[in-house]
This record gives C-alpha cells, sequence and structure tokens, in this order.
C-alpha cells in the first residue's frame, strides 16, 4: 500500500490546468507544421501561419492559447493499491482547479447550474473521470475542453446492422455539421461500442491520445486512416475558410458492445487539443 | 482583396465589403456574448435602453481571459456566433453595423444582415493570443458582475478578420469549401 497525499494532487492538478493551456503538446505542434505544408488553399497556409504566431505568442507573452480555457477534464487512473490521505480526493482535484484557473490568469467559463446559469468564477467544478488500474501509481490526465467544438460533438446509438459504413457517415456527418464552428483544423475523437455512456467517455478520452499514434487493433486503425483522409476531402478547411486540412487526426477507442446495438460518440475538438499527463 | 476599415462603421464602407476580403479594422468595438445579447435582449423587451449605442457599431462575440498586470486583455478570440443568432436580427434592426465571431449565421440573421446593409465578420478562432495583440484598450462599460461575459468596449489596431457575409448576402462558408471538395474524385 502506498499512501499519497491529496495535497500533491492539487498542486499537480494545478500545474497541469495552467501547463495545458499555455502551450500544446508536441505531438500536436508537430502536427499544426506538417499540416501547414499540406495546405493548398493560400488563405489556409495563412491561417497556418498565425496560428503558429498564436502559439508562440501565448508562450513567449504568457497569454492562453485561446481565451475558451475550457471546462477542466480529468482521466485518473488509479493504481488499486494507492490509498489517498490529507483529505478529500475530489475536493482536493477542485482545489487545484480553483488554484490554477485563477493564478494562471484563465478564463472561469463554468456556471453552477445548467439552467439557473450563475458563473462558480472559479472554474469549478471539474469532470473528473475515475478508472482504477493493478499497480500503486496514480496517472492523471488533464484535458481542458472549450465549448465551440465541445457543442458539436454528437452520440449516435446506431444498429448493428449499420456496420462499419454506418460509423464512417455518422463520423463524417458530425465533422460537417461542425465545420467552422469547430475551429478547425480539428482533431475528431470516436468511440465505438460499449453504452451510451460508455462511448462517450472513449470518445473524449481518444482525443488525449498523441496525434499521428494509432489504435492497435487493425480493422480500427483502417478506419482512421480512412476516415482522416476522406474528411480532409470535405473542403472545410483551416478556420472553415475552404481548403484541405480540415482534420489533423481522427483516435478512435472501442469496447465490446451489445448484441442489439452500435453505439458511437464522436467528440470533436479544435487544433486547440490540450492534454497534459503526470504521473504521481 | 485586403482592405482598411474604421470602427464604428458607415453604410457606405459596409456596402464596399465582399465575402473572402481580409480587413484590418481599427477604431472602437464592443464585446457582447450569450449572457450579455440575452440581457439587452430583455431590455428591448422591457422598452428600456440598450447600455451601449448599436448604431454602425461593431459587436464582437467575444469573452476574454483576465489581463495580467499592465497588459489590456486577456486572450480574446471570437466565439460561436450562432448562439447569438436568436438576438441578433433585432439589433440588426436597430442598425448594428456589424458582428464579428466565428462559425455559421441562420438565415435569419443572414437575411437581417442585407436588409440593413450590414456585415458579419469571423476572426481566427482559437488565436486568442495573436489578436489580443490588436487589442490597445478595454474596459467594461456594462453588466460587470456577468465577469468574463460583461460588455467591453475595446480600442482596436489593424484587428484582423474575414468577411464571411456581405451585405449582399453572399456567404464565403457556403462557397469556400466546395472550391476544394474532393468527395466525389
Ligand atoms: S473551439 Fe477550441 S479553439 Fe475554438 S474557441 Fe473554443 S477552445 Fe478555442
Amino acid at each position: 500500500m502506498r499512501e499519497i497525499n491529496v495535497s500533491e494532487v492539487t498542486e499537480a492538478v494545478k500545474k497541469m490546468c495552467i501547463d495545458a493551456n499555455y502551450a500544446l503538446s508536441d505531438d500536436m505542434k508537430k502536427a499544426l507544421e506538417s499540416a501547414r505544408s499540406e495546405e493548398v488553399s493560400e488563405l489556409g497556409k495563412q491561417i497556418f501561419a498565425q496560428l503558429e504566431e498564436n502559439l508562440a505568442i501565448a508562450a513567449s507573452d504568457q497569454i492562453p492559447i485561446c481565451q475558451d480555457t475550457g471546462m477542466a477534464v480529468f482521466f485518473f487512473k488509479i493504481g488499486q493499491d494507492v490509498h489517498f490521505t490529507g483529505g478529500d480526493l475530489n475536493q482536493a482535484i477542485n482545489e487545484g482547479v480553483k488554484q490554477g484557473y485563477t493564478e494562471g490568469y484563465l478564463r472561469k467559463s463554468v456556471v453552477g447550474d445548467p439552467l439557473i446559469r450563475v458563473n462558480t468564477k472559479d472554474n469549478t467544478p471539474a469532470v473528473v473521470h475515475y478508472e482504477i488500474v493493478p499497480g500503486d501509481k496514480v496517472t492523471i490526465t488533464c484535458a481542458p475542453k472549450g465549448f465551440g467544438s465541445e457543442n458539436m460533438s454528437r452520440v449516435f446509438m446506431l444498429k448493428p446492422a449499420d456496420g462499419e459504413e454506418g460509423v464512417k457517415e455518422a463520423v463524417l456527418r458530425a465533422v460537417k455539421d461542425a465545420g467552422p464552428n469547430a475551429c478547425p483544423p480539428m482533431v475528431v475523437g470516436v468511440g465505438i461500442g460499449g453504452t451510451f455512456e460508455k462511448c462517450a467517455e472513449m470518445a473524449k478520452e481518444a482525443l488525449t491520445r498523441p496525434v499521428g499514434s494509432h489504435s492497435d487493433k487493425e480493422h480500427i486503425r483502417a478506419m482512421e486512416e480512412e476516415l482522416l483522409d476522406r474528411i480532409n476531402k470535405t473542403g472545410i478547411g483551416p478556420a472553415g475558410l475552404g481548403g484541405r486540412m480540415t482534420a489533423l487526426a481522427v483516435n478512435i477507442n472501442s469496447y465490446a458492445t451489445h448484441i442489439a446495438g452500435l453505439p458511437v460518440a464522436v467528440n470533436i475538438c479544435c487544433h486547440v487539443n490540450r492534454h497534459v499527463t503526470v504521473t504521481l | 482583396m485586403n482592405k482598411e476599415i474604421q470602427a464604428p462603421i458607415s453604410a457606405e464602407v459596409a456596402k464596399e465589403l465582399n465575402a473572402g476580403d481580409m480587413v484590418y479594422i481599427s477604431g472602437t468595438i464592443y464585446t457582447a456574448r450569450d449572457a450579455a445579447h440575452k440581457r439587452m435582449d430583455e431590455a428591448l423587451s422591457e422598452g428600456k435602453e440598450l447600455p451601449i449605442d448599436v448604431k454602425g457599431n461593431l459587436i464582437y462575440y467575444m469573452g476574454p481571459s483576465p489581463a495580467r498586470e499592465g497588459r489590456p486583455i486577456g486572450s480574446a478570440g471570437p466565439t460561436t456566433a450562432s448562439r447569438m443568432d436568436k438576438y441578433a436580427p433585432k439589433l440588426l434592426d436597430l442598425g448594428l453595423g456589424g458582428m464579428i465571431g466565428k462559425g455559421k449565421r441562420s438565415k435569419e440573421v443572414s437575411d437581417a444582415i442585407v436588409r440593413n446593409g450590414s456585415v458579419y465578420f469571423a476572426a481566427i478562432g482559437g488565436a486568442g493570443a495573436l489578436l489580443s495583440k490588436a487589442i490597445v484598450e478595454s474596459e467594461v462599460i456594462a453588466y460587470d458582475d456577468l465577469g468574463t461575459e460583461a460588455i467591453r468596449k475595446l480600442k482596436v489596431e489593424k484587428f484582423p478578420a474575414i468577411v464571411v457575409i456581405d451585405s449582399k448576402g453572399n456567404n464565403l462558408y457556403e462557397t469556400a469549401d466546395k472550391l476544394y471538395n474532393k468527395e466525389k474524385e
């Protein structure tokens, strides 16, 4: 049994919220650079140049990459031999979010009730997904999510007979409906299988997989590649102003499902696809 | 075409703008997003005055991140415009000069733009750090309690934007993707 004081979690969460909003991960930066060289539209190329400049200014002048610094989403993979001490883990996470968003000059974009809609003024509460895994480590991924792209995400409860083609159509439908609203070039996270909520969670987690990595299942990998190719033929382009590079990646996670169903979730993310992972 | 324009915007200048033009806006603009639009709409329904005179003015759909000491503003890129579609036609009919945001607009908004000789610009979504460099002054002038959603008066210098819907009703989002669409090949 390993003991971890929850104050360590607060510190880590605070730092991750800040880091994620001021710099993209290396895989995202590389993907943007190579997309710039593949873009065919002149305006599109200019937009890529602006996005690169934007990242440089964010780092040098300490201005968040995007003003929508997101709702703070976390994936906690907790080793089953870990014992948290010193307080309530959920409170510790929210304390980290509060400190990170306040001290990091990040925007407070959360309302405490979806209908009464009063801003909580510290960007809490976070959305936290927990998973228990073997071992005595805790791996935390922080993925602040902007809502321009979140609002364009979809869940489709397809029928088994819809098959692979049905899944591809669903993903393409979601991407085309999103268009300029989702700040393309997008990263498209897809969850296939499981249940209604499981596929949505998989789609979200797929966004945190490095851009350029692929599913280790052969048929899923083929679908990732085909969908990226087809999305980049829609012509939506950077900022939705026409061009080739509509998406940087399609990341698909899949899971077992019921004999009667084929759930598919499409979680659209913009080019500000933020994720930071640390292990305690 | 690249053009430099002043804000507030005159009807003559708005008429000269065409979908696809790259513009650099200098002058005074106002921010308002979801919550501020809801309040302005309620004020109008109750017959009260708006906190800003919309005539000829540009509204930027934007809620910034907090400014660091000594800076006018934090990150300051556009938010999705369609959420303001419900409110925009009324403001356009009152003389609103134009809107800056990102993403598609409804037919009602497009019709109101044509009817009033107005314009819809897109700024590059997700380039909030870069766009903040074109904002030289910022002051909250109404609805302070809304935090990031308050109405701000901004002084901008060469703020970059692209004309998406012009006063003739041309819509860049509806034509640009077709030029590059290769799905049938
Ligand atoms: S969709 Fe992404 S890039 Fe666009 S405004 Fe929202 S967080 Fe920023």
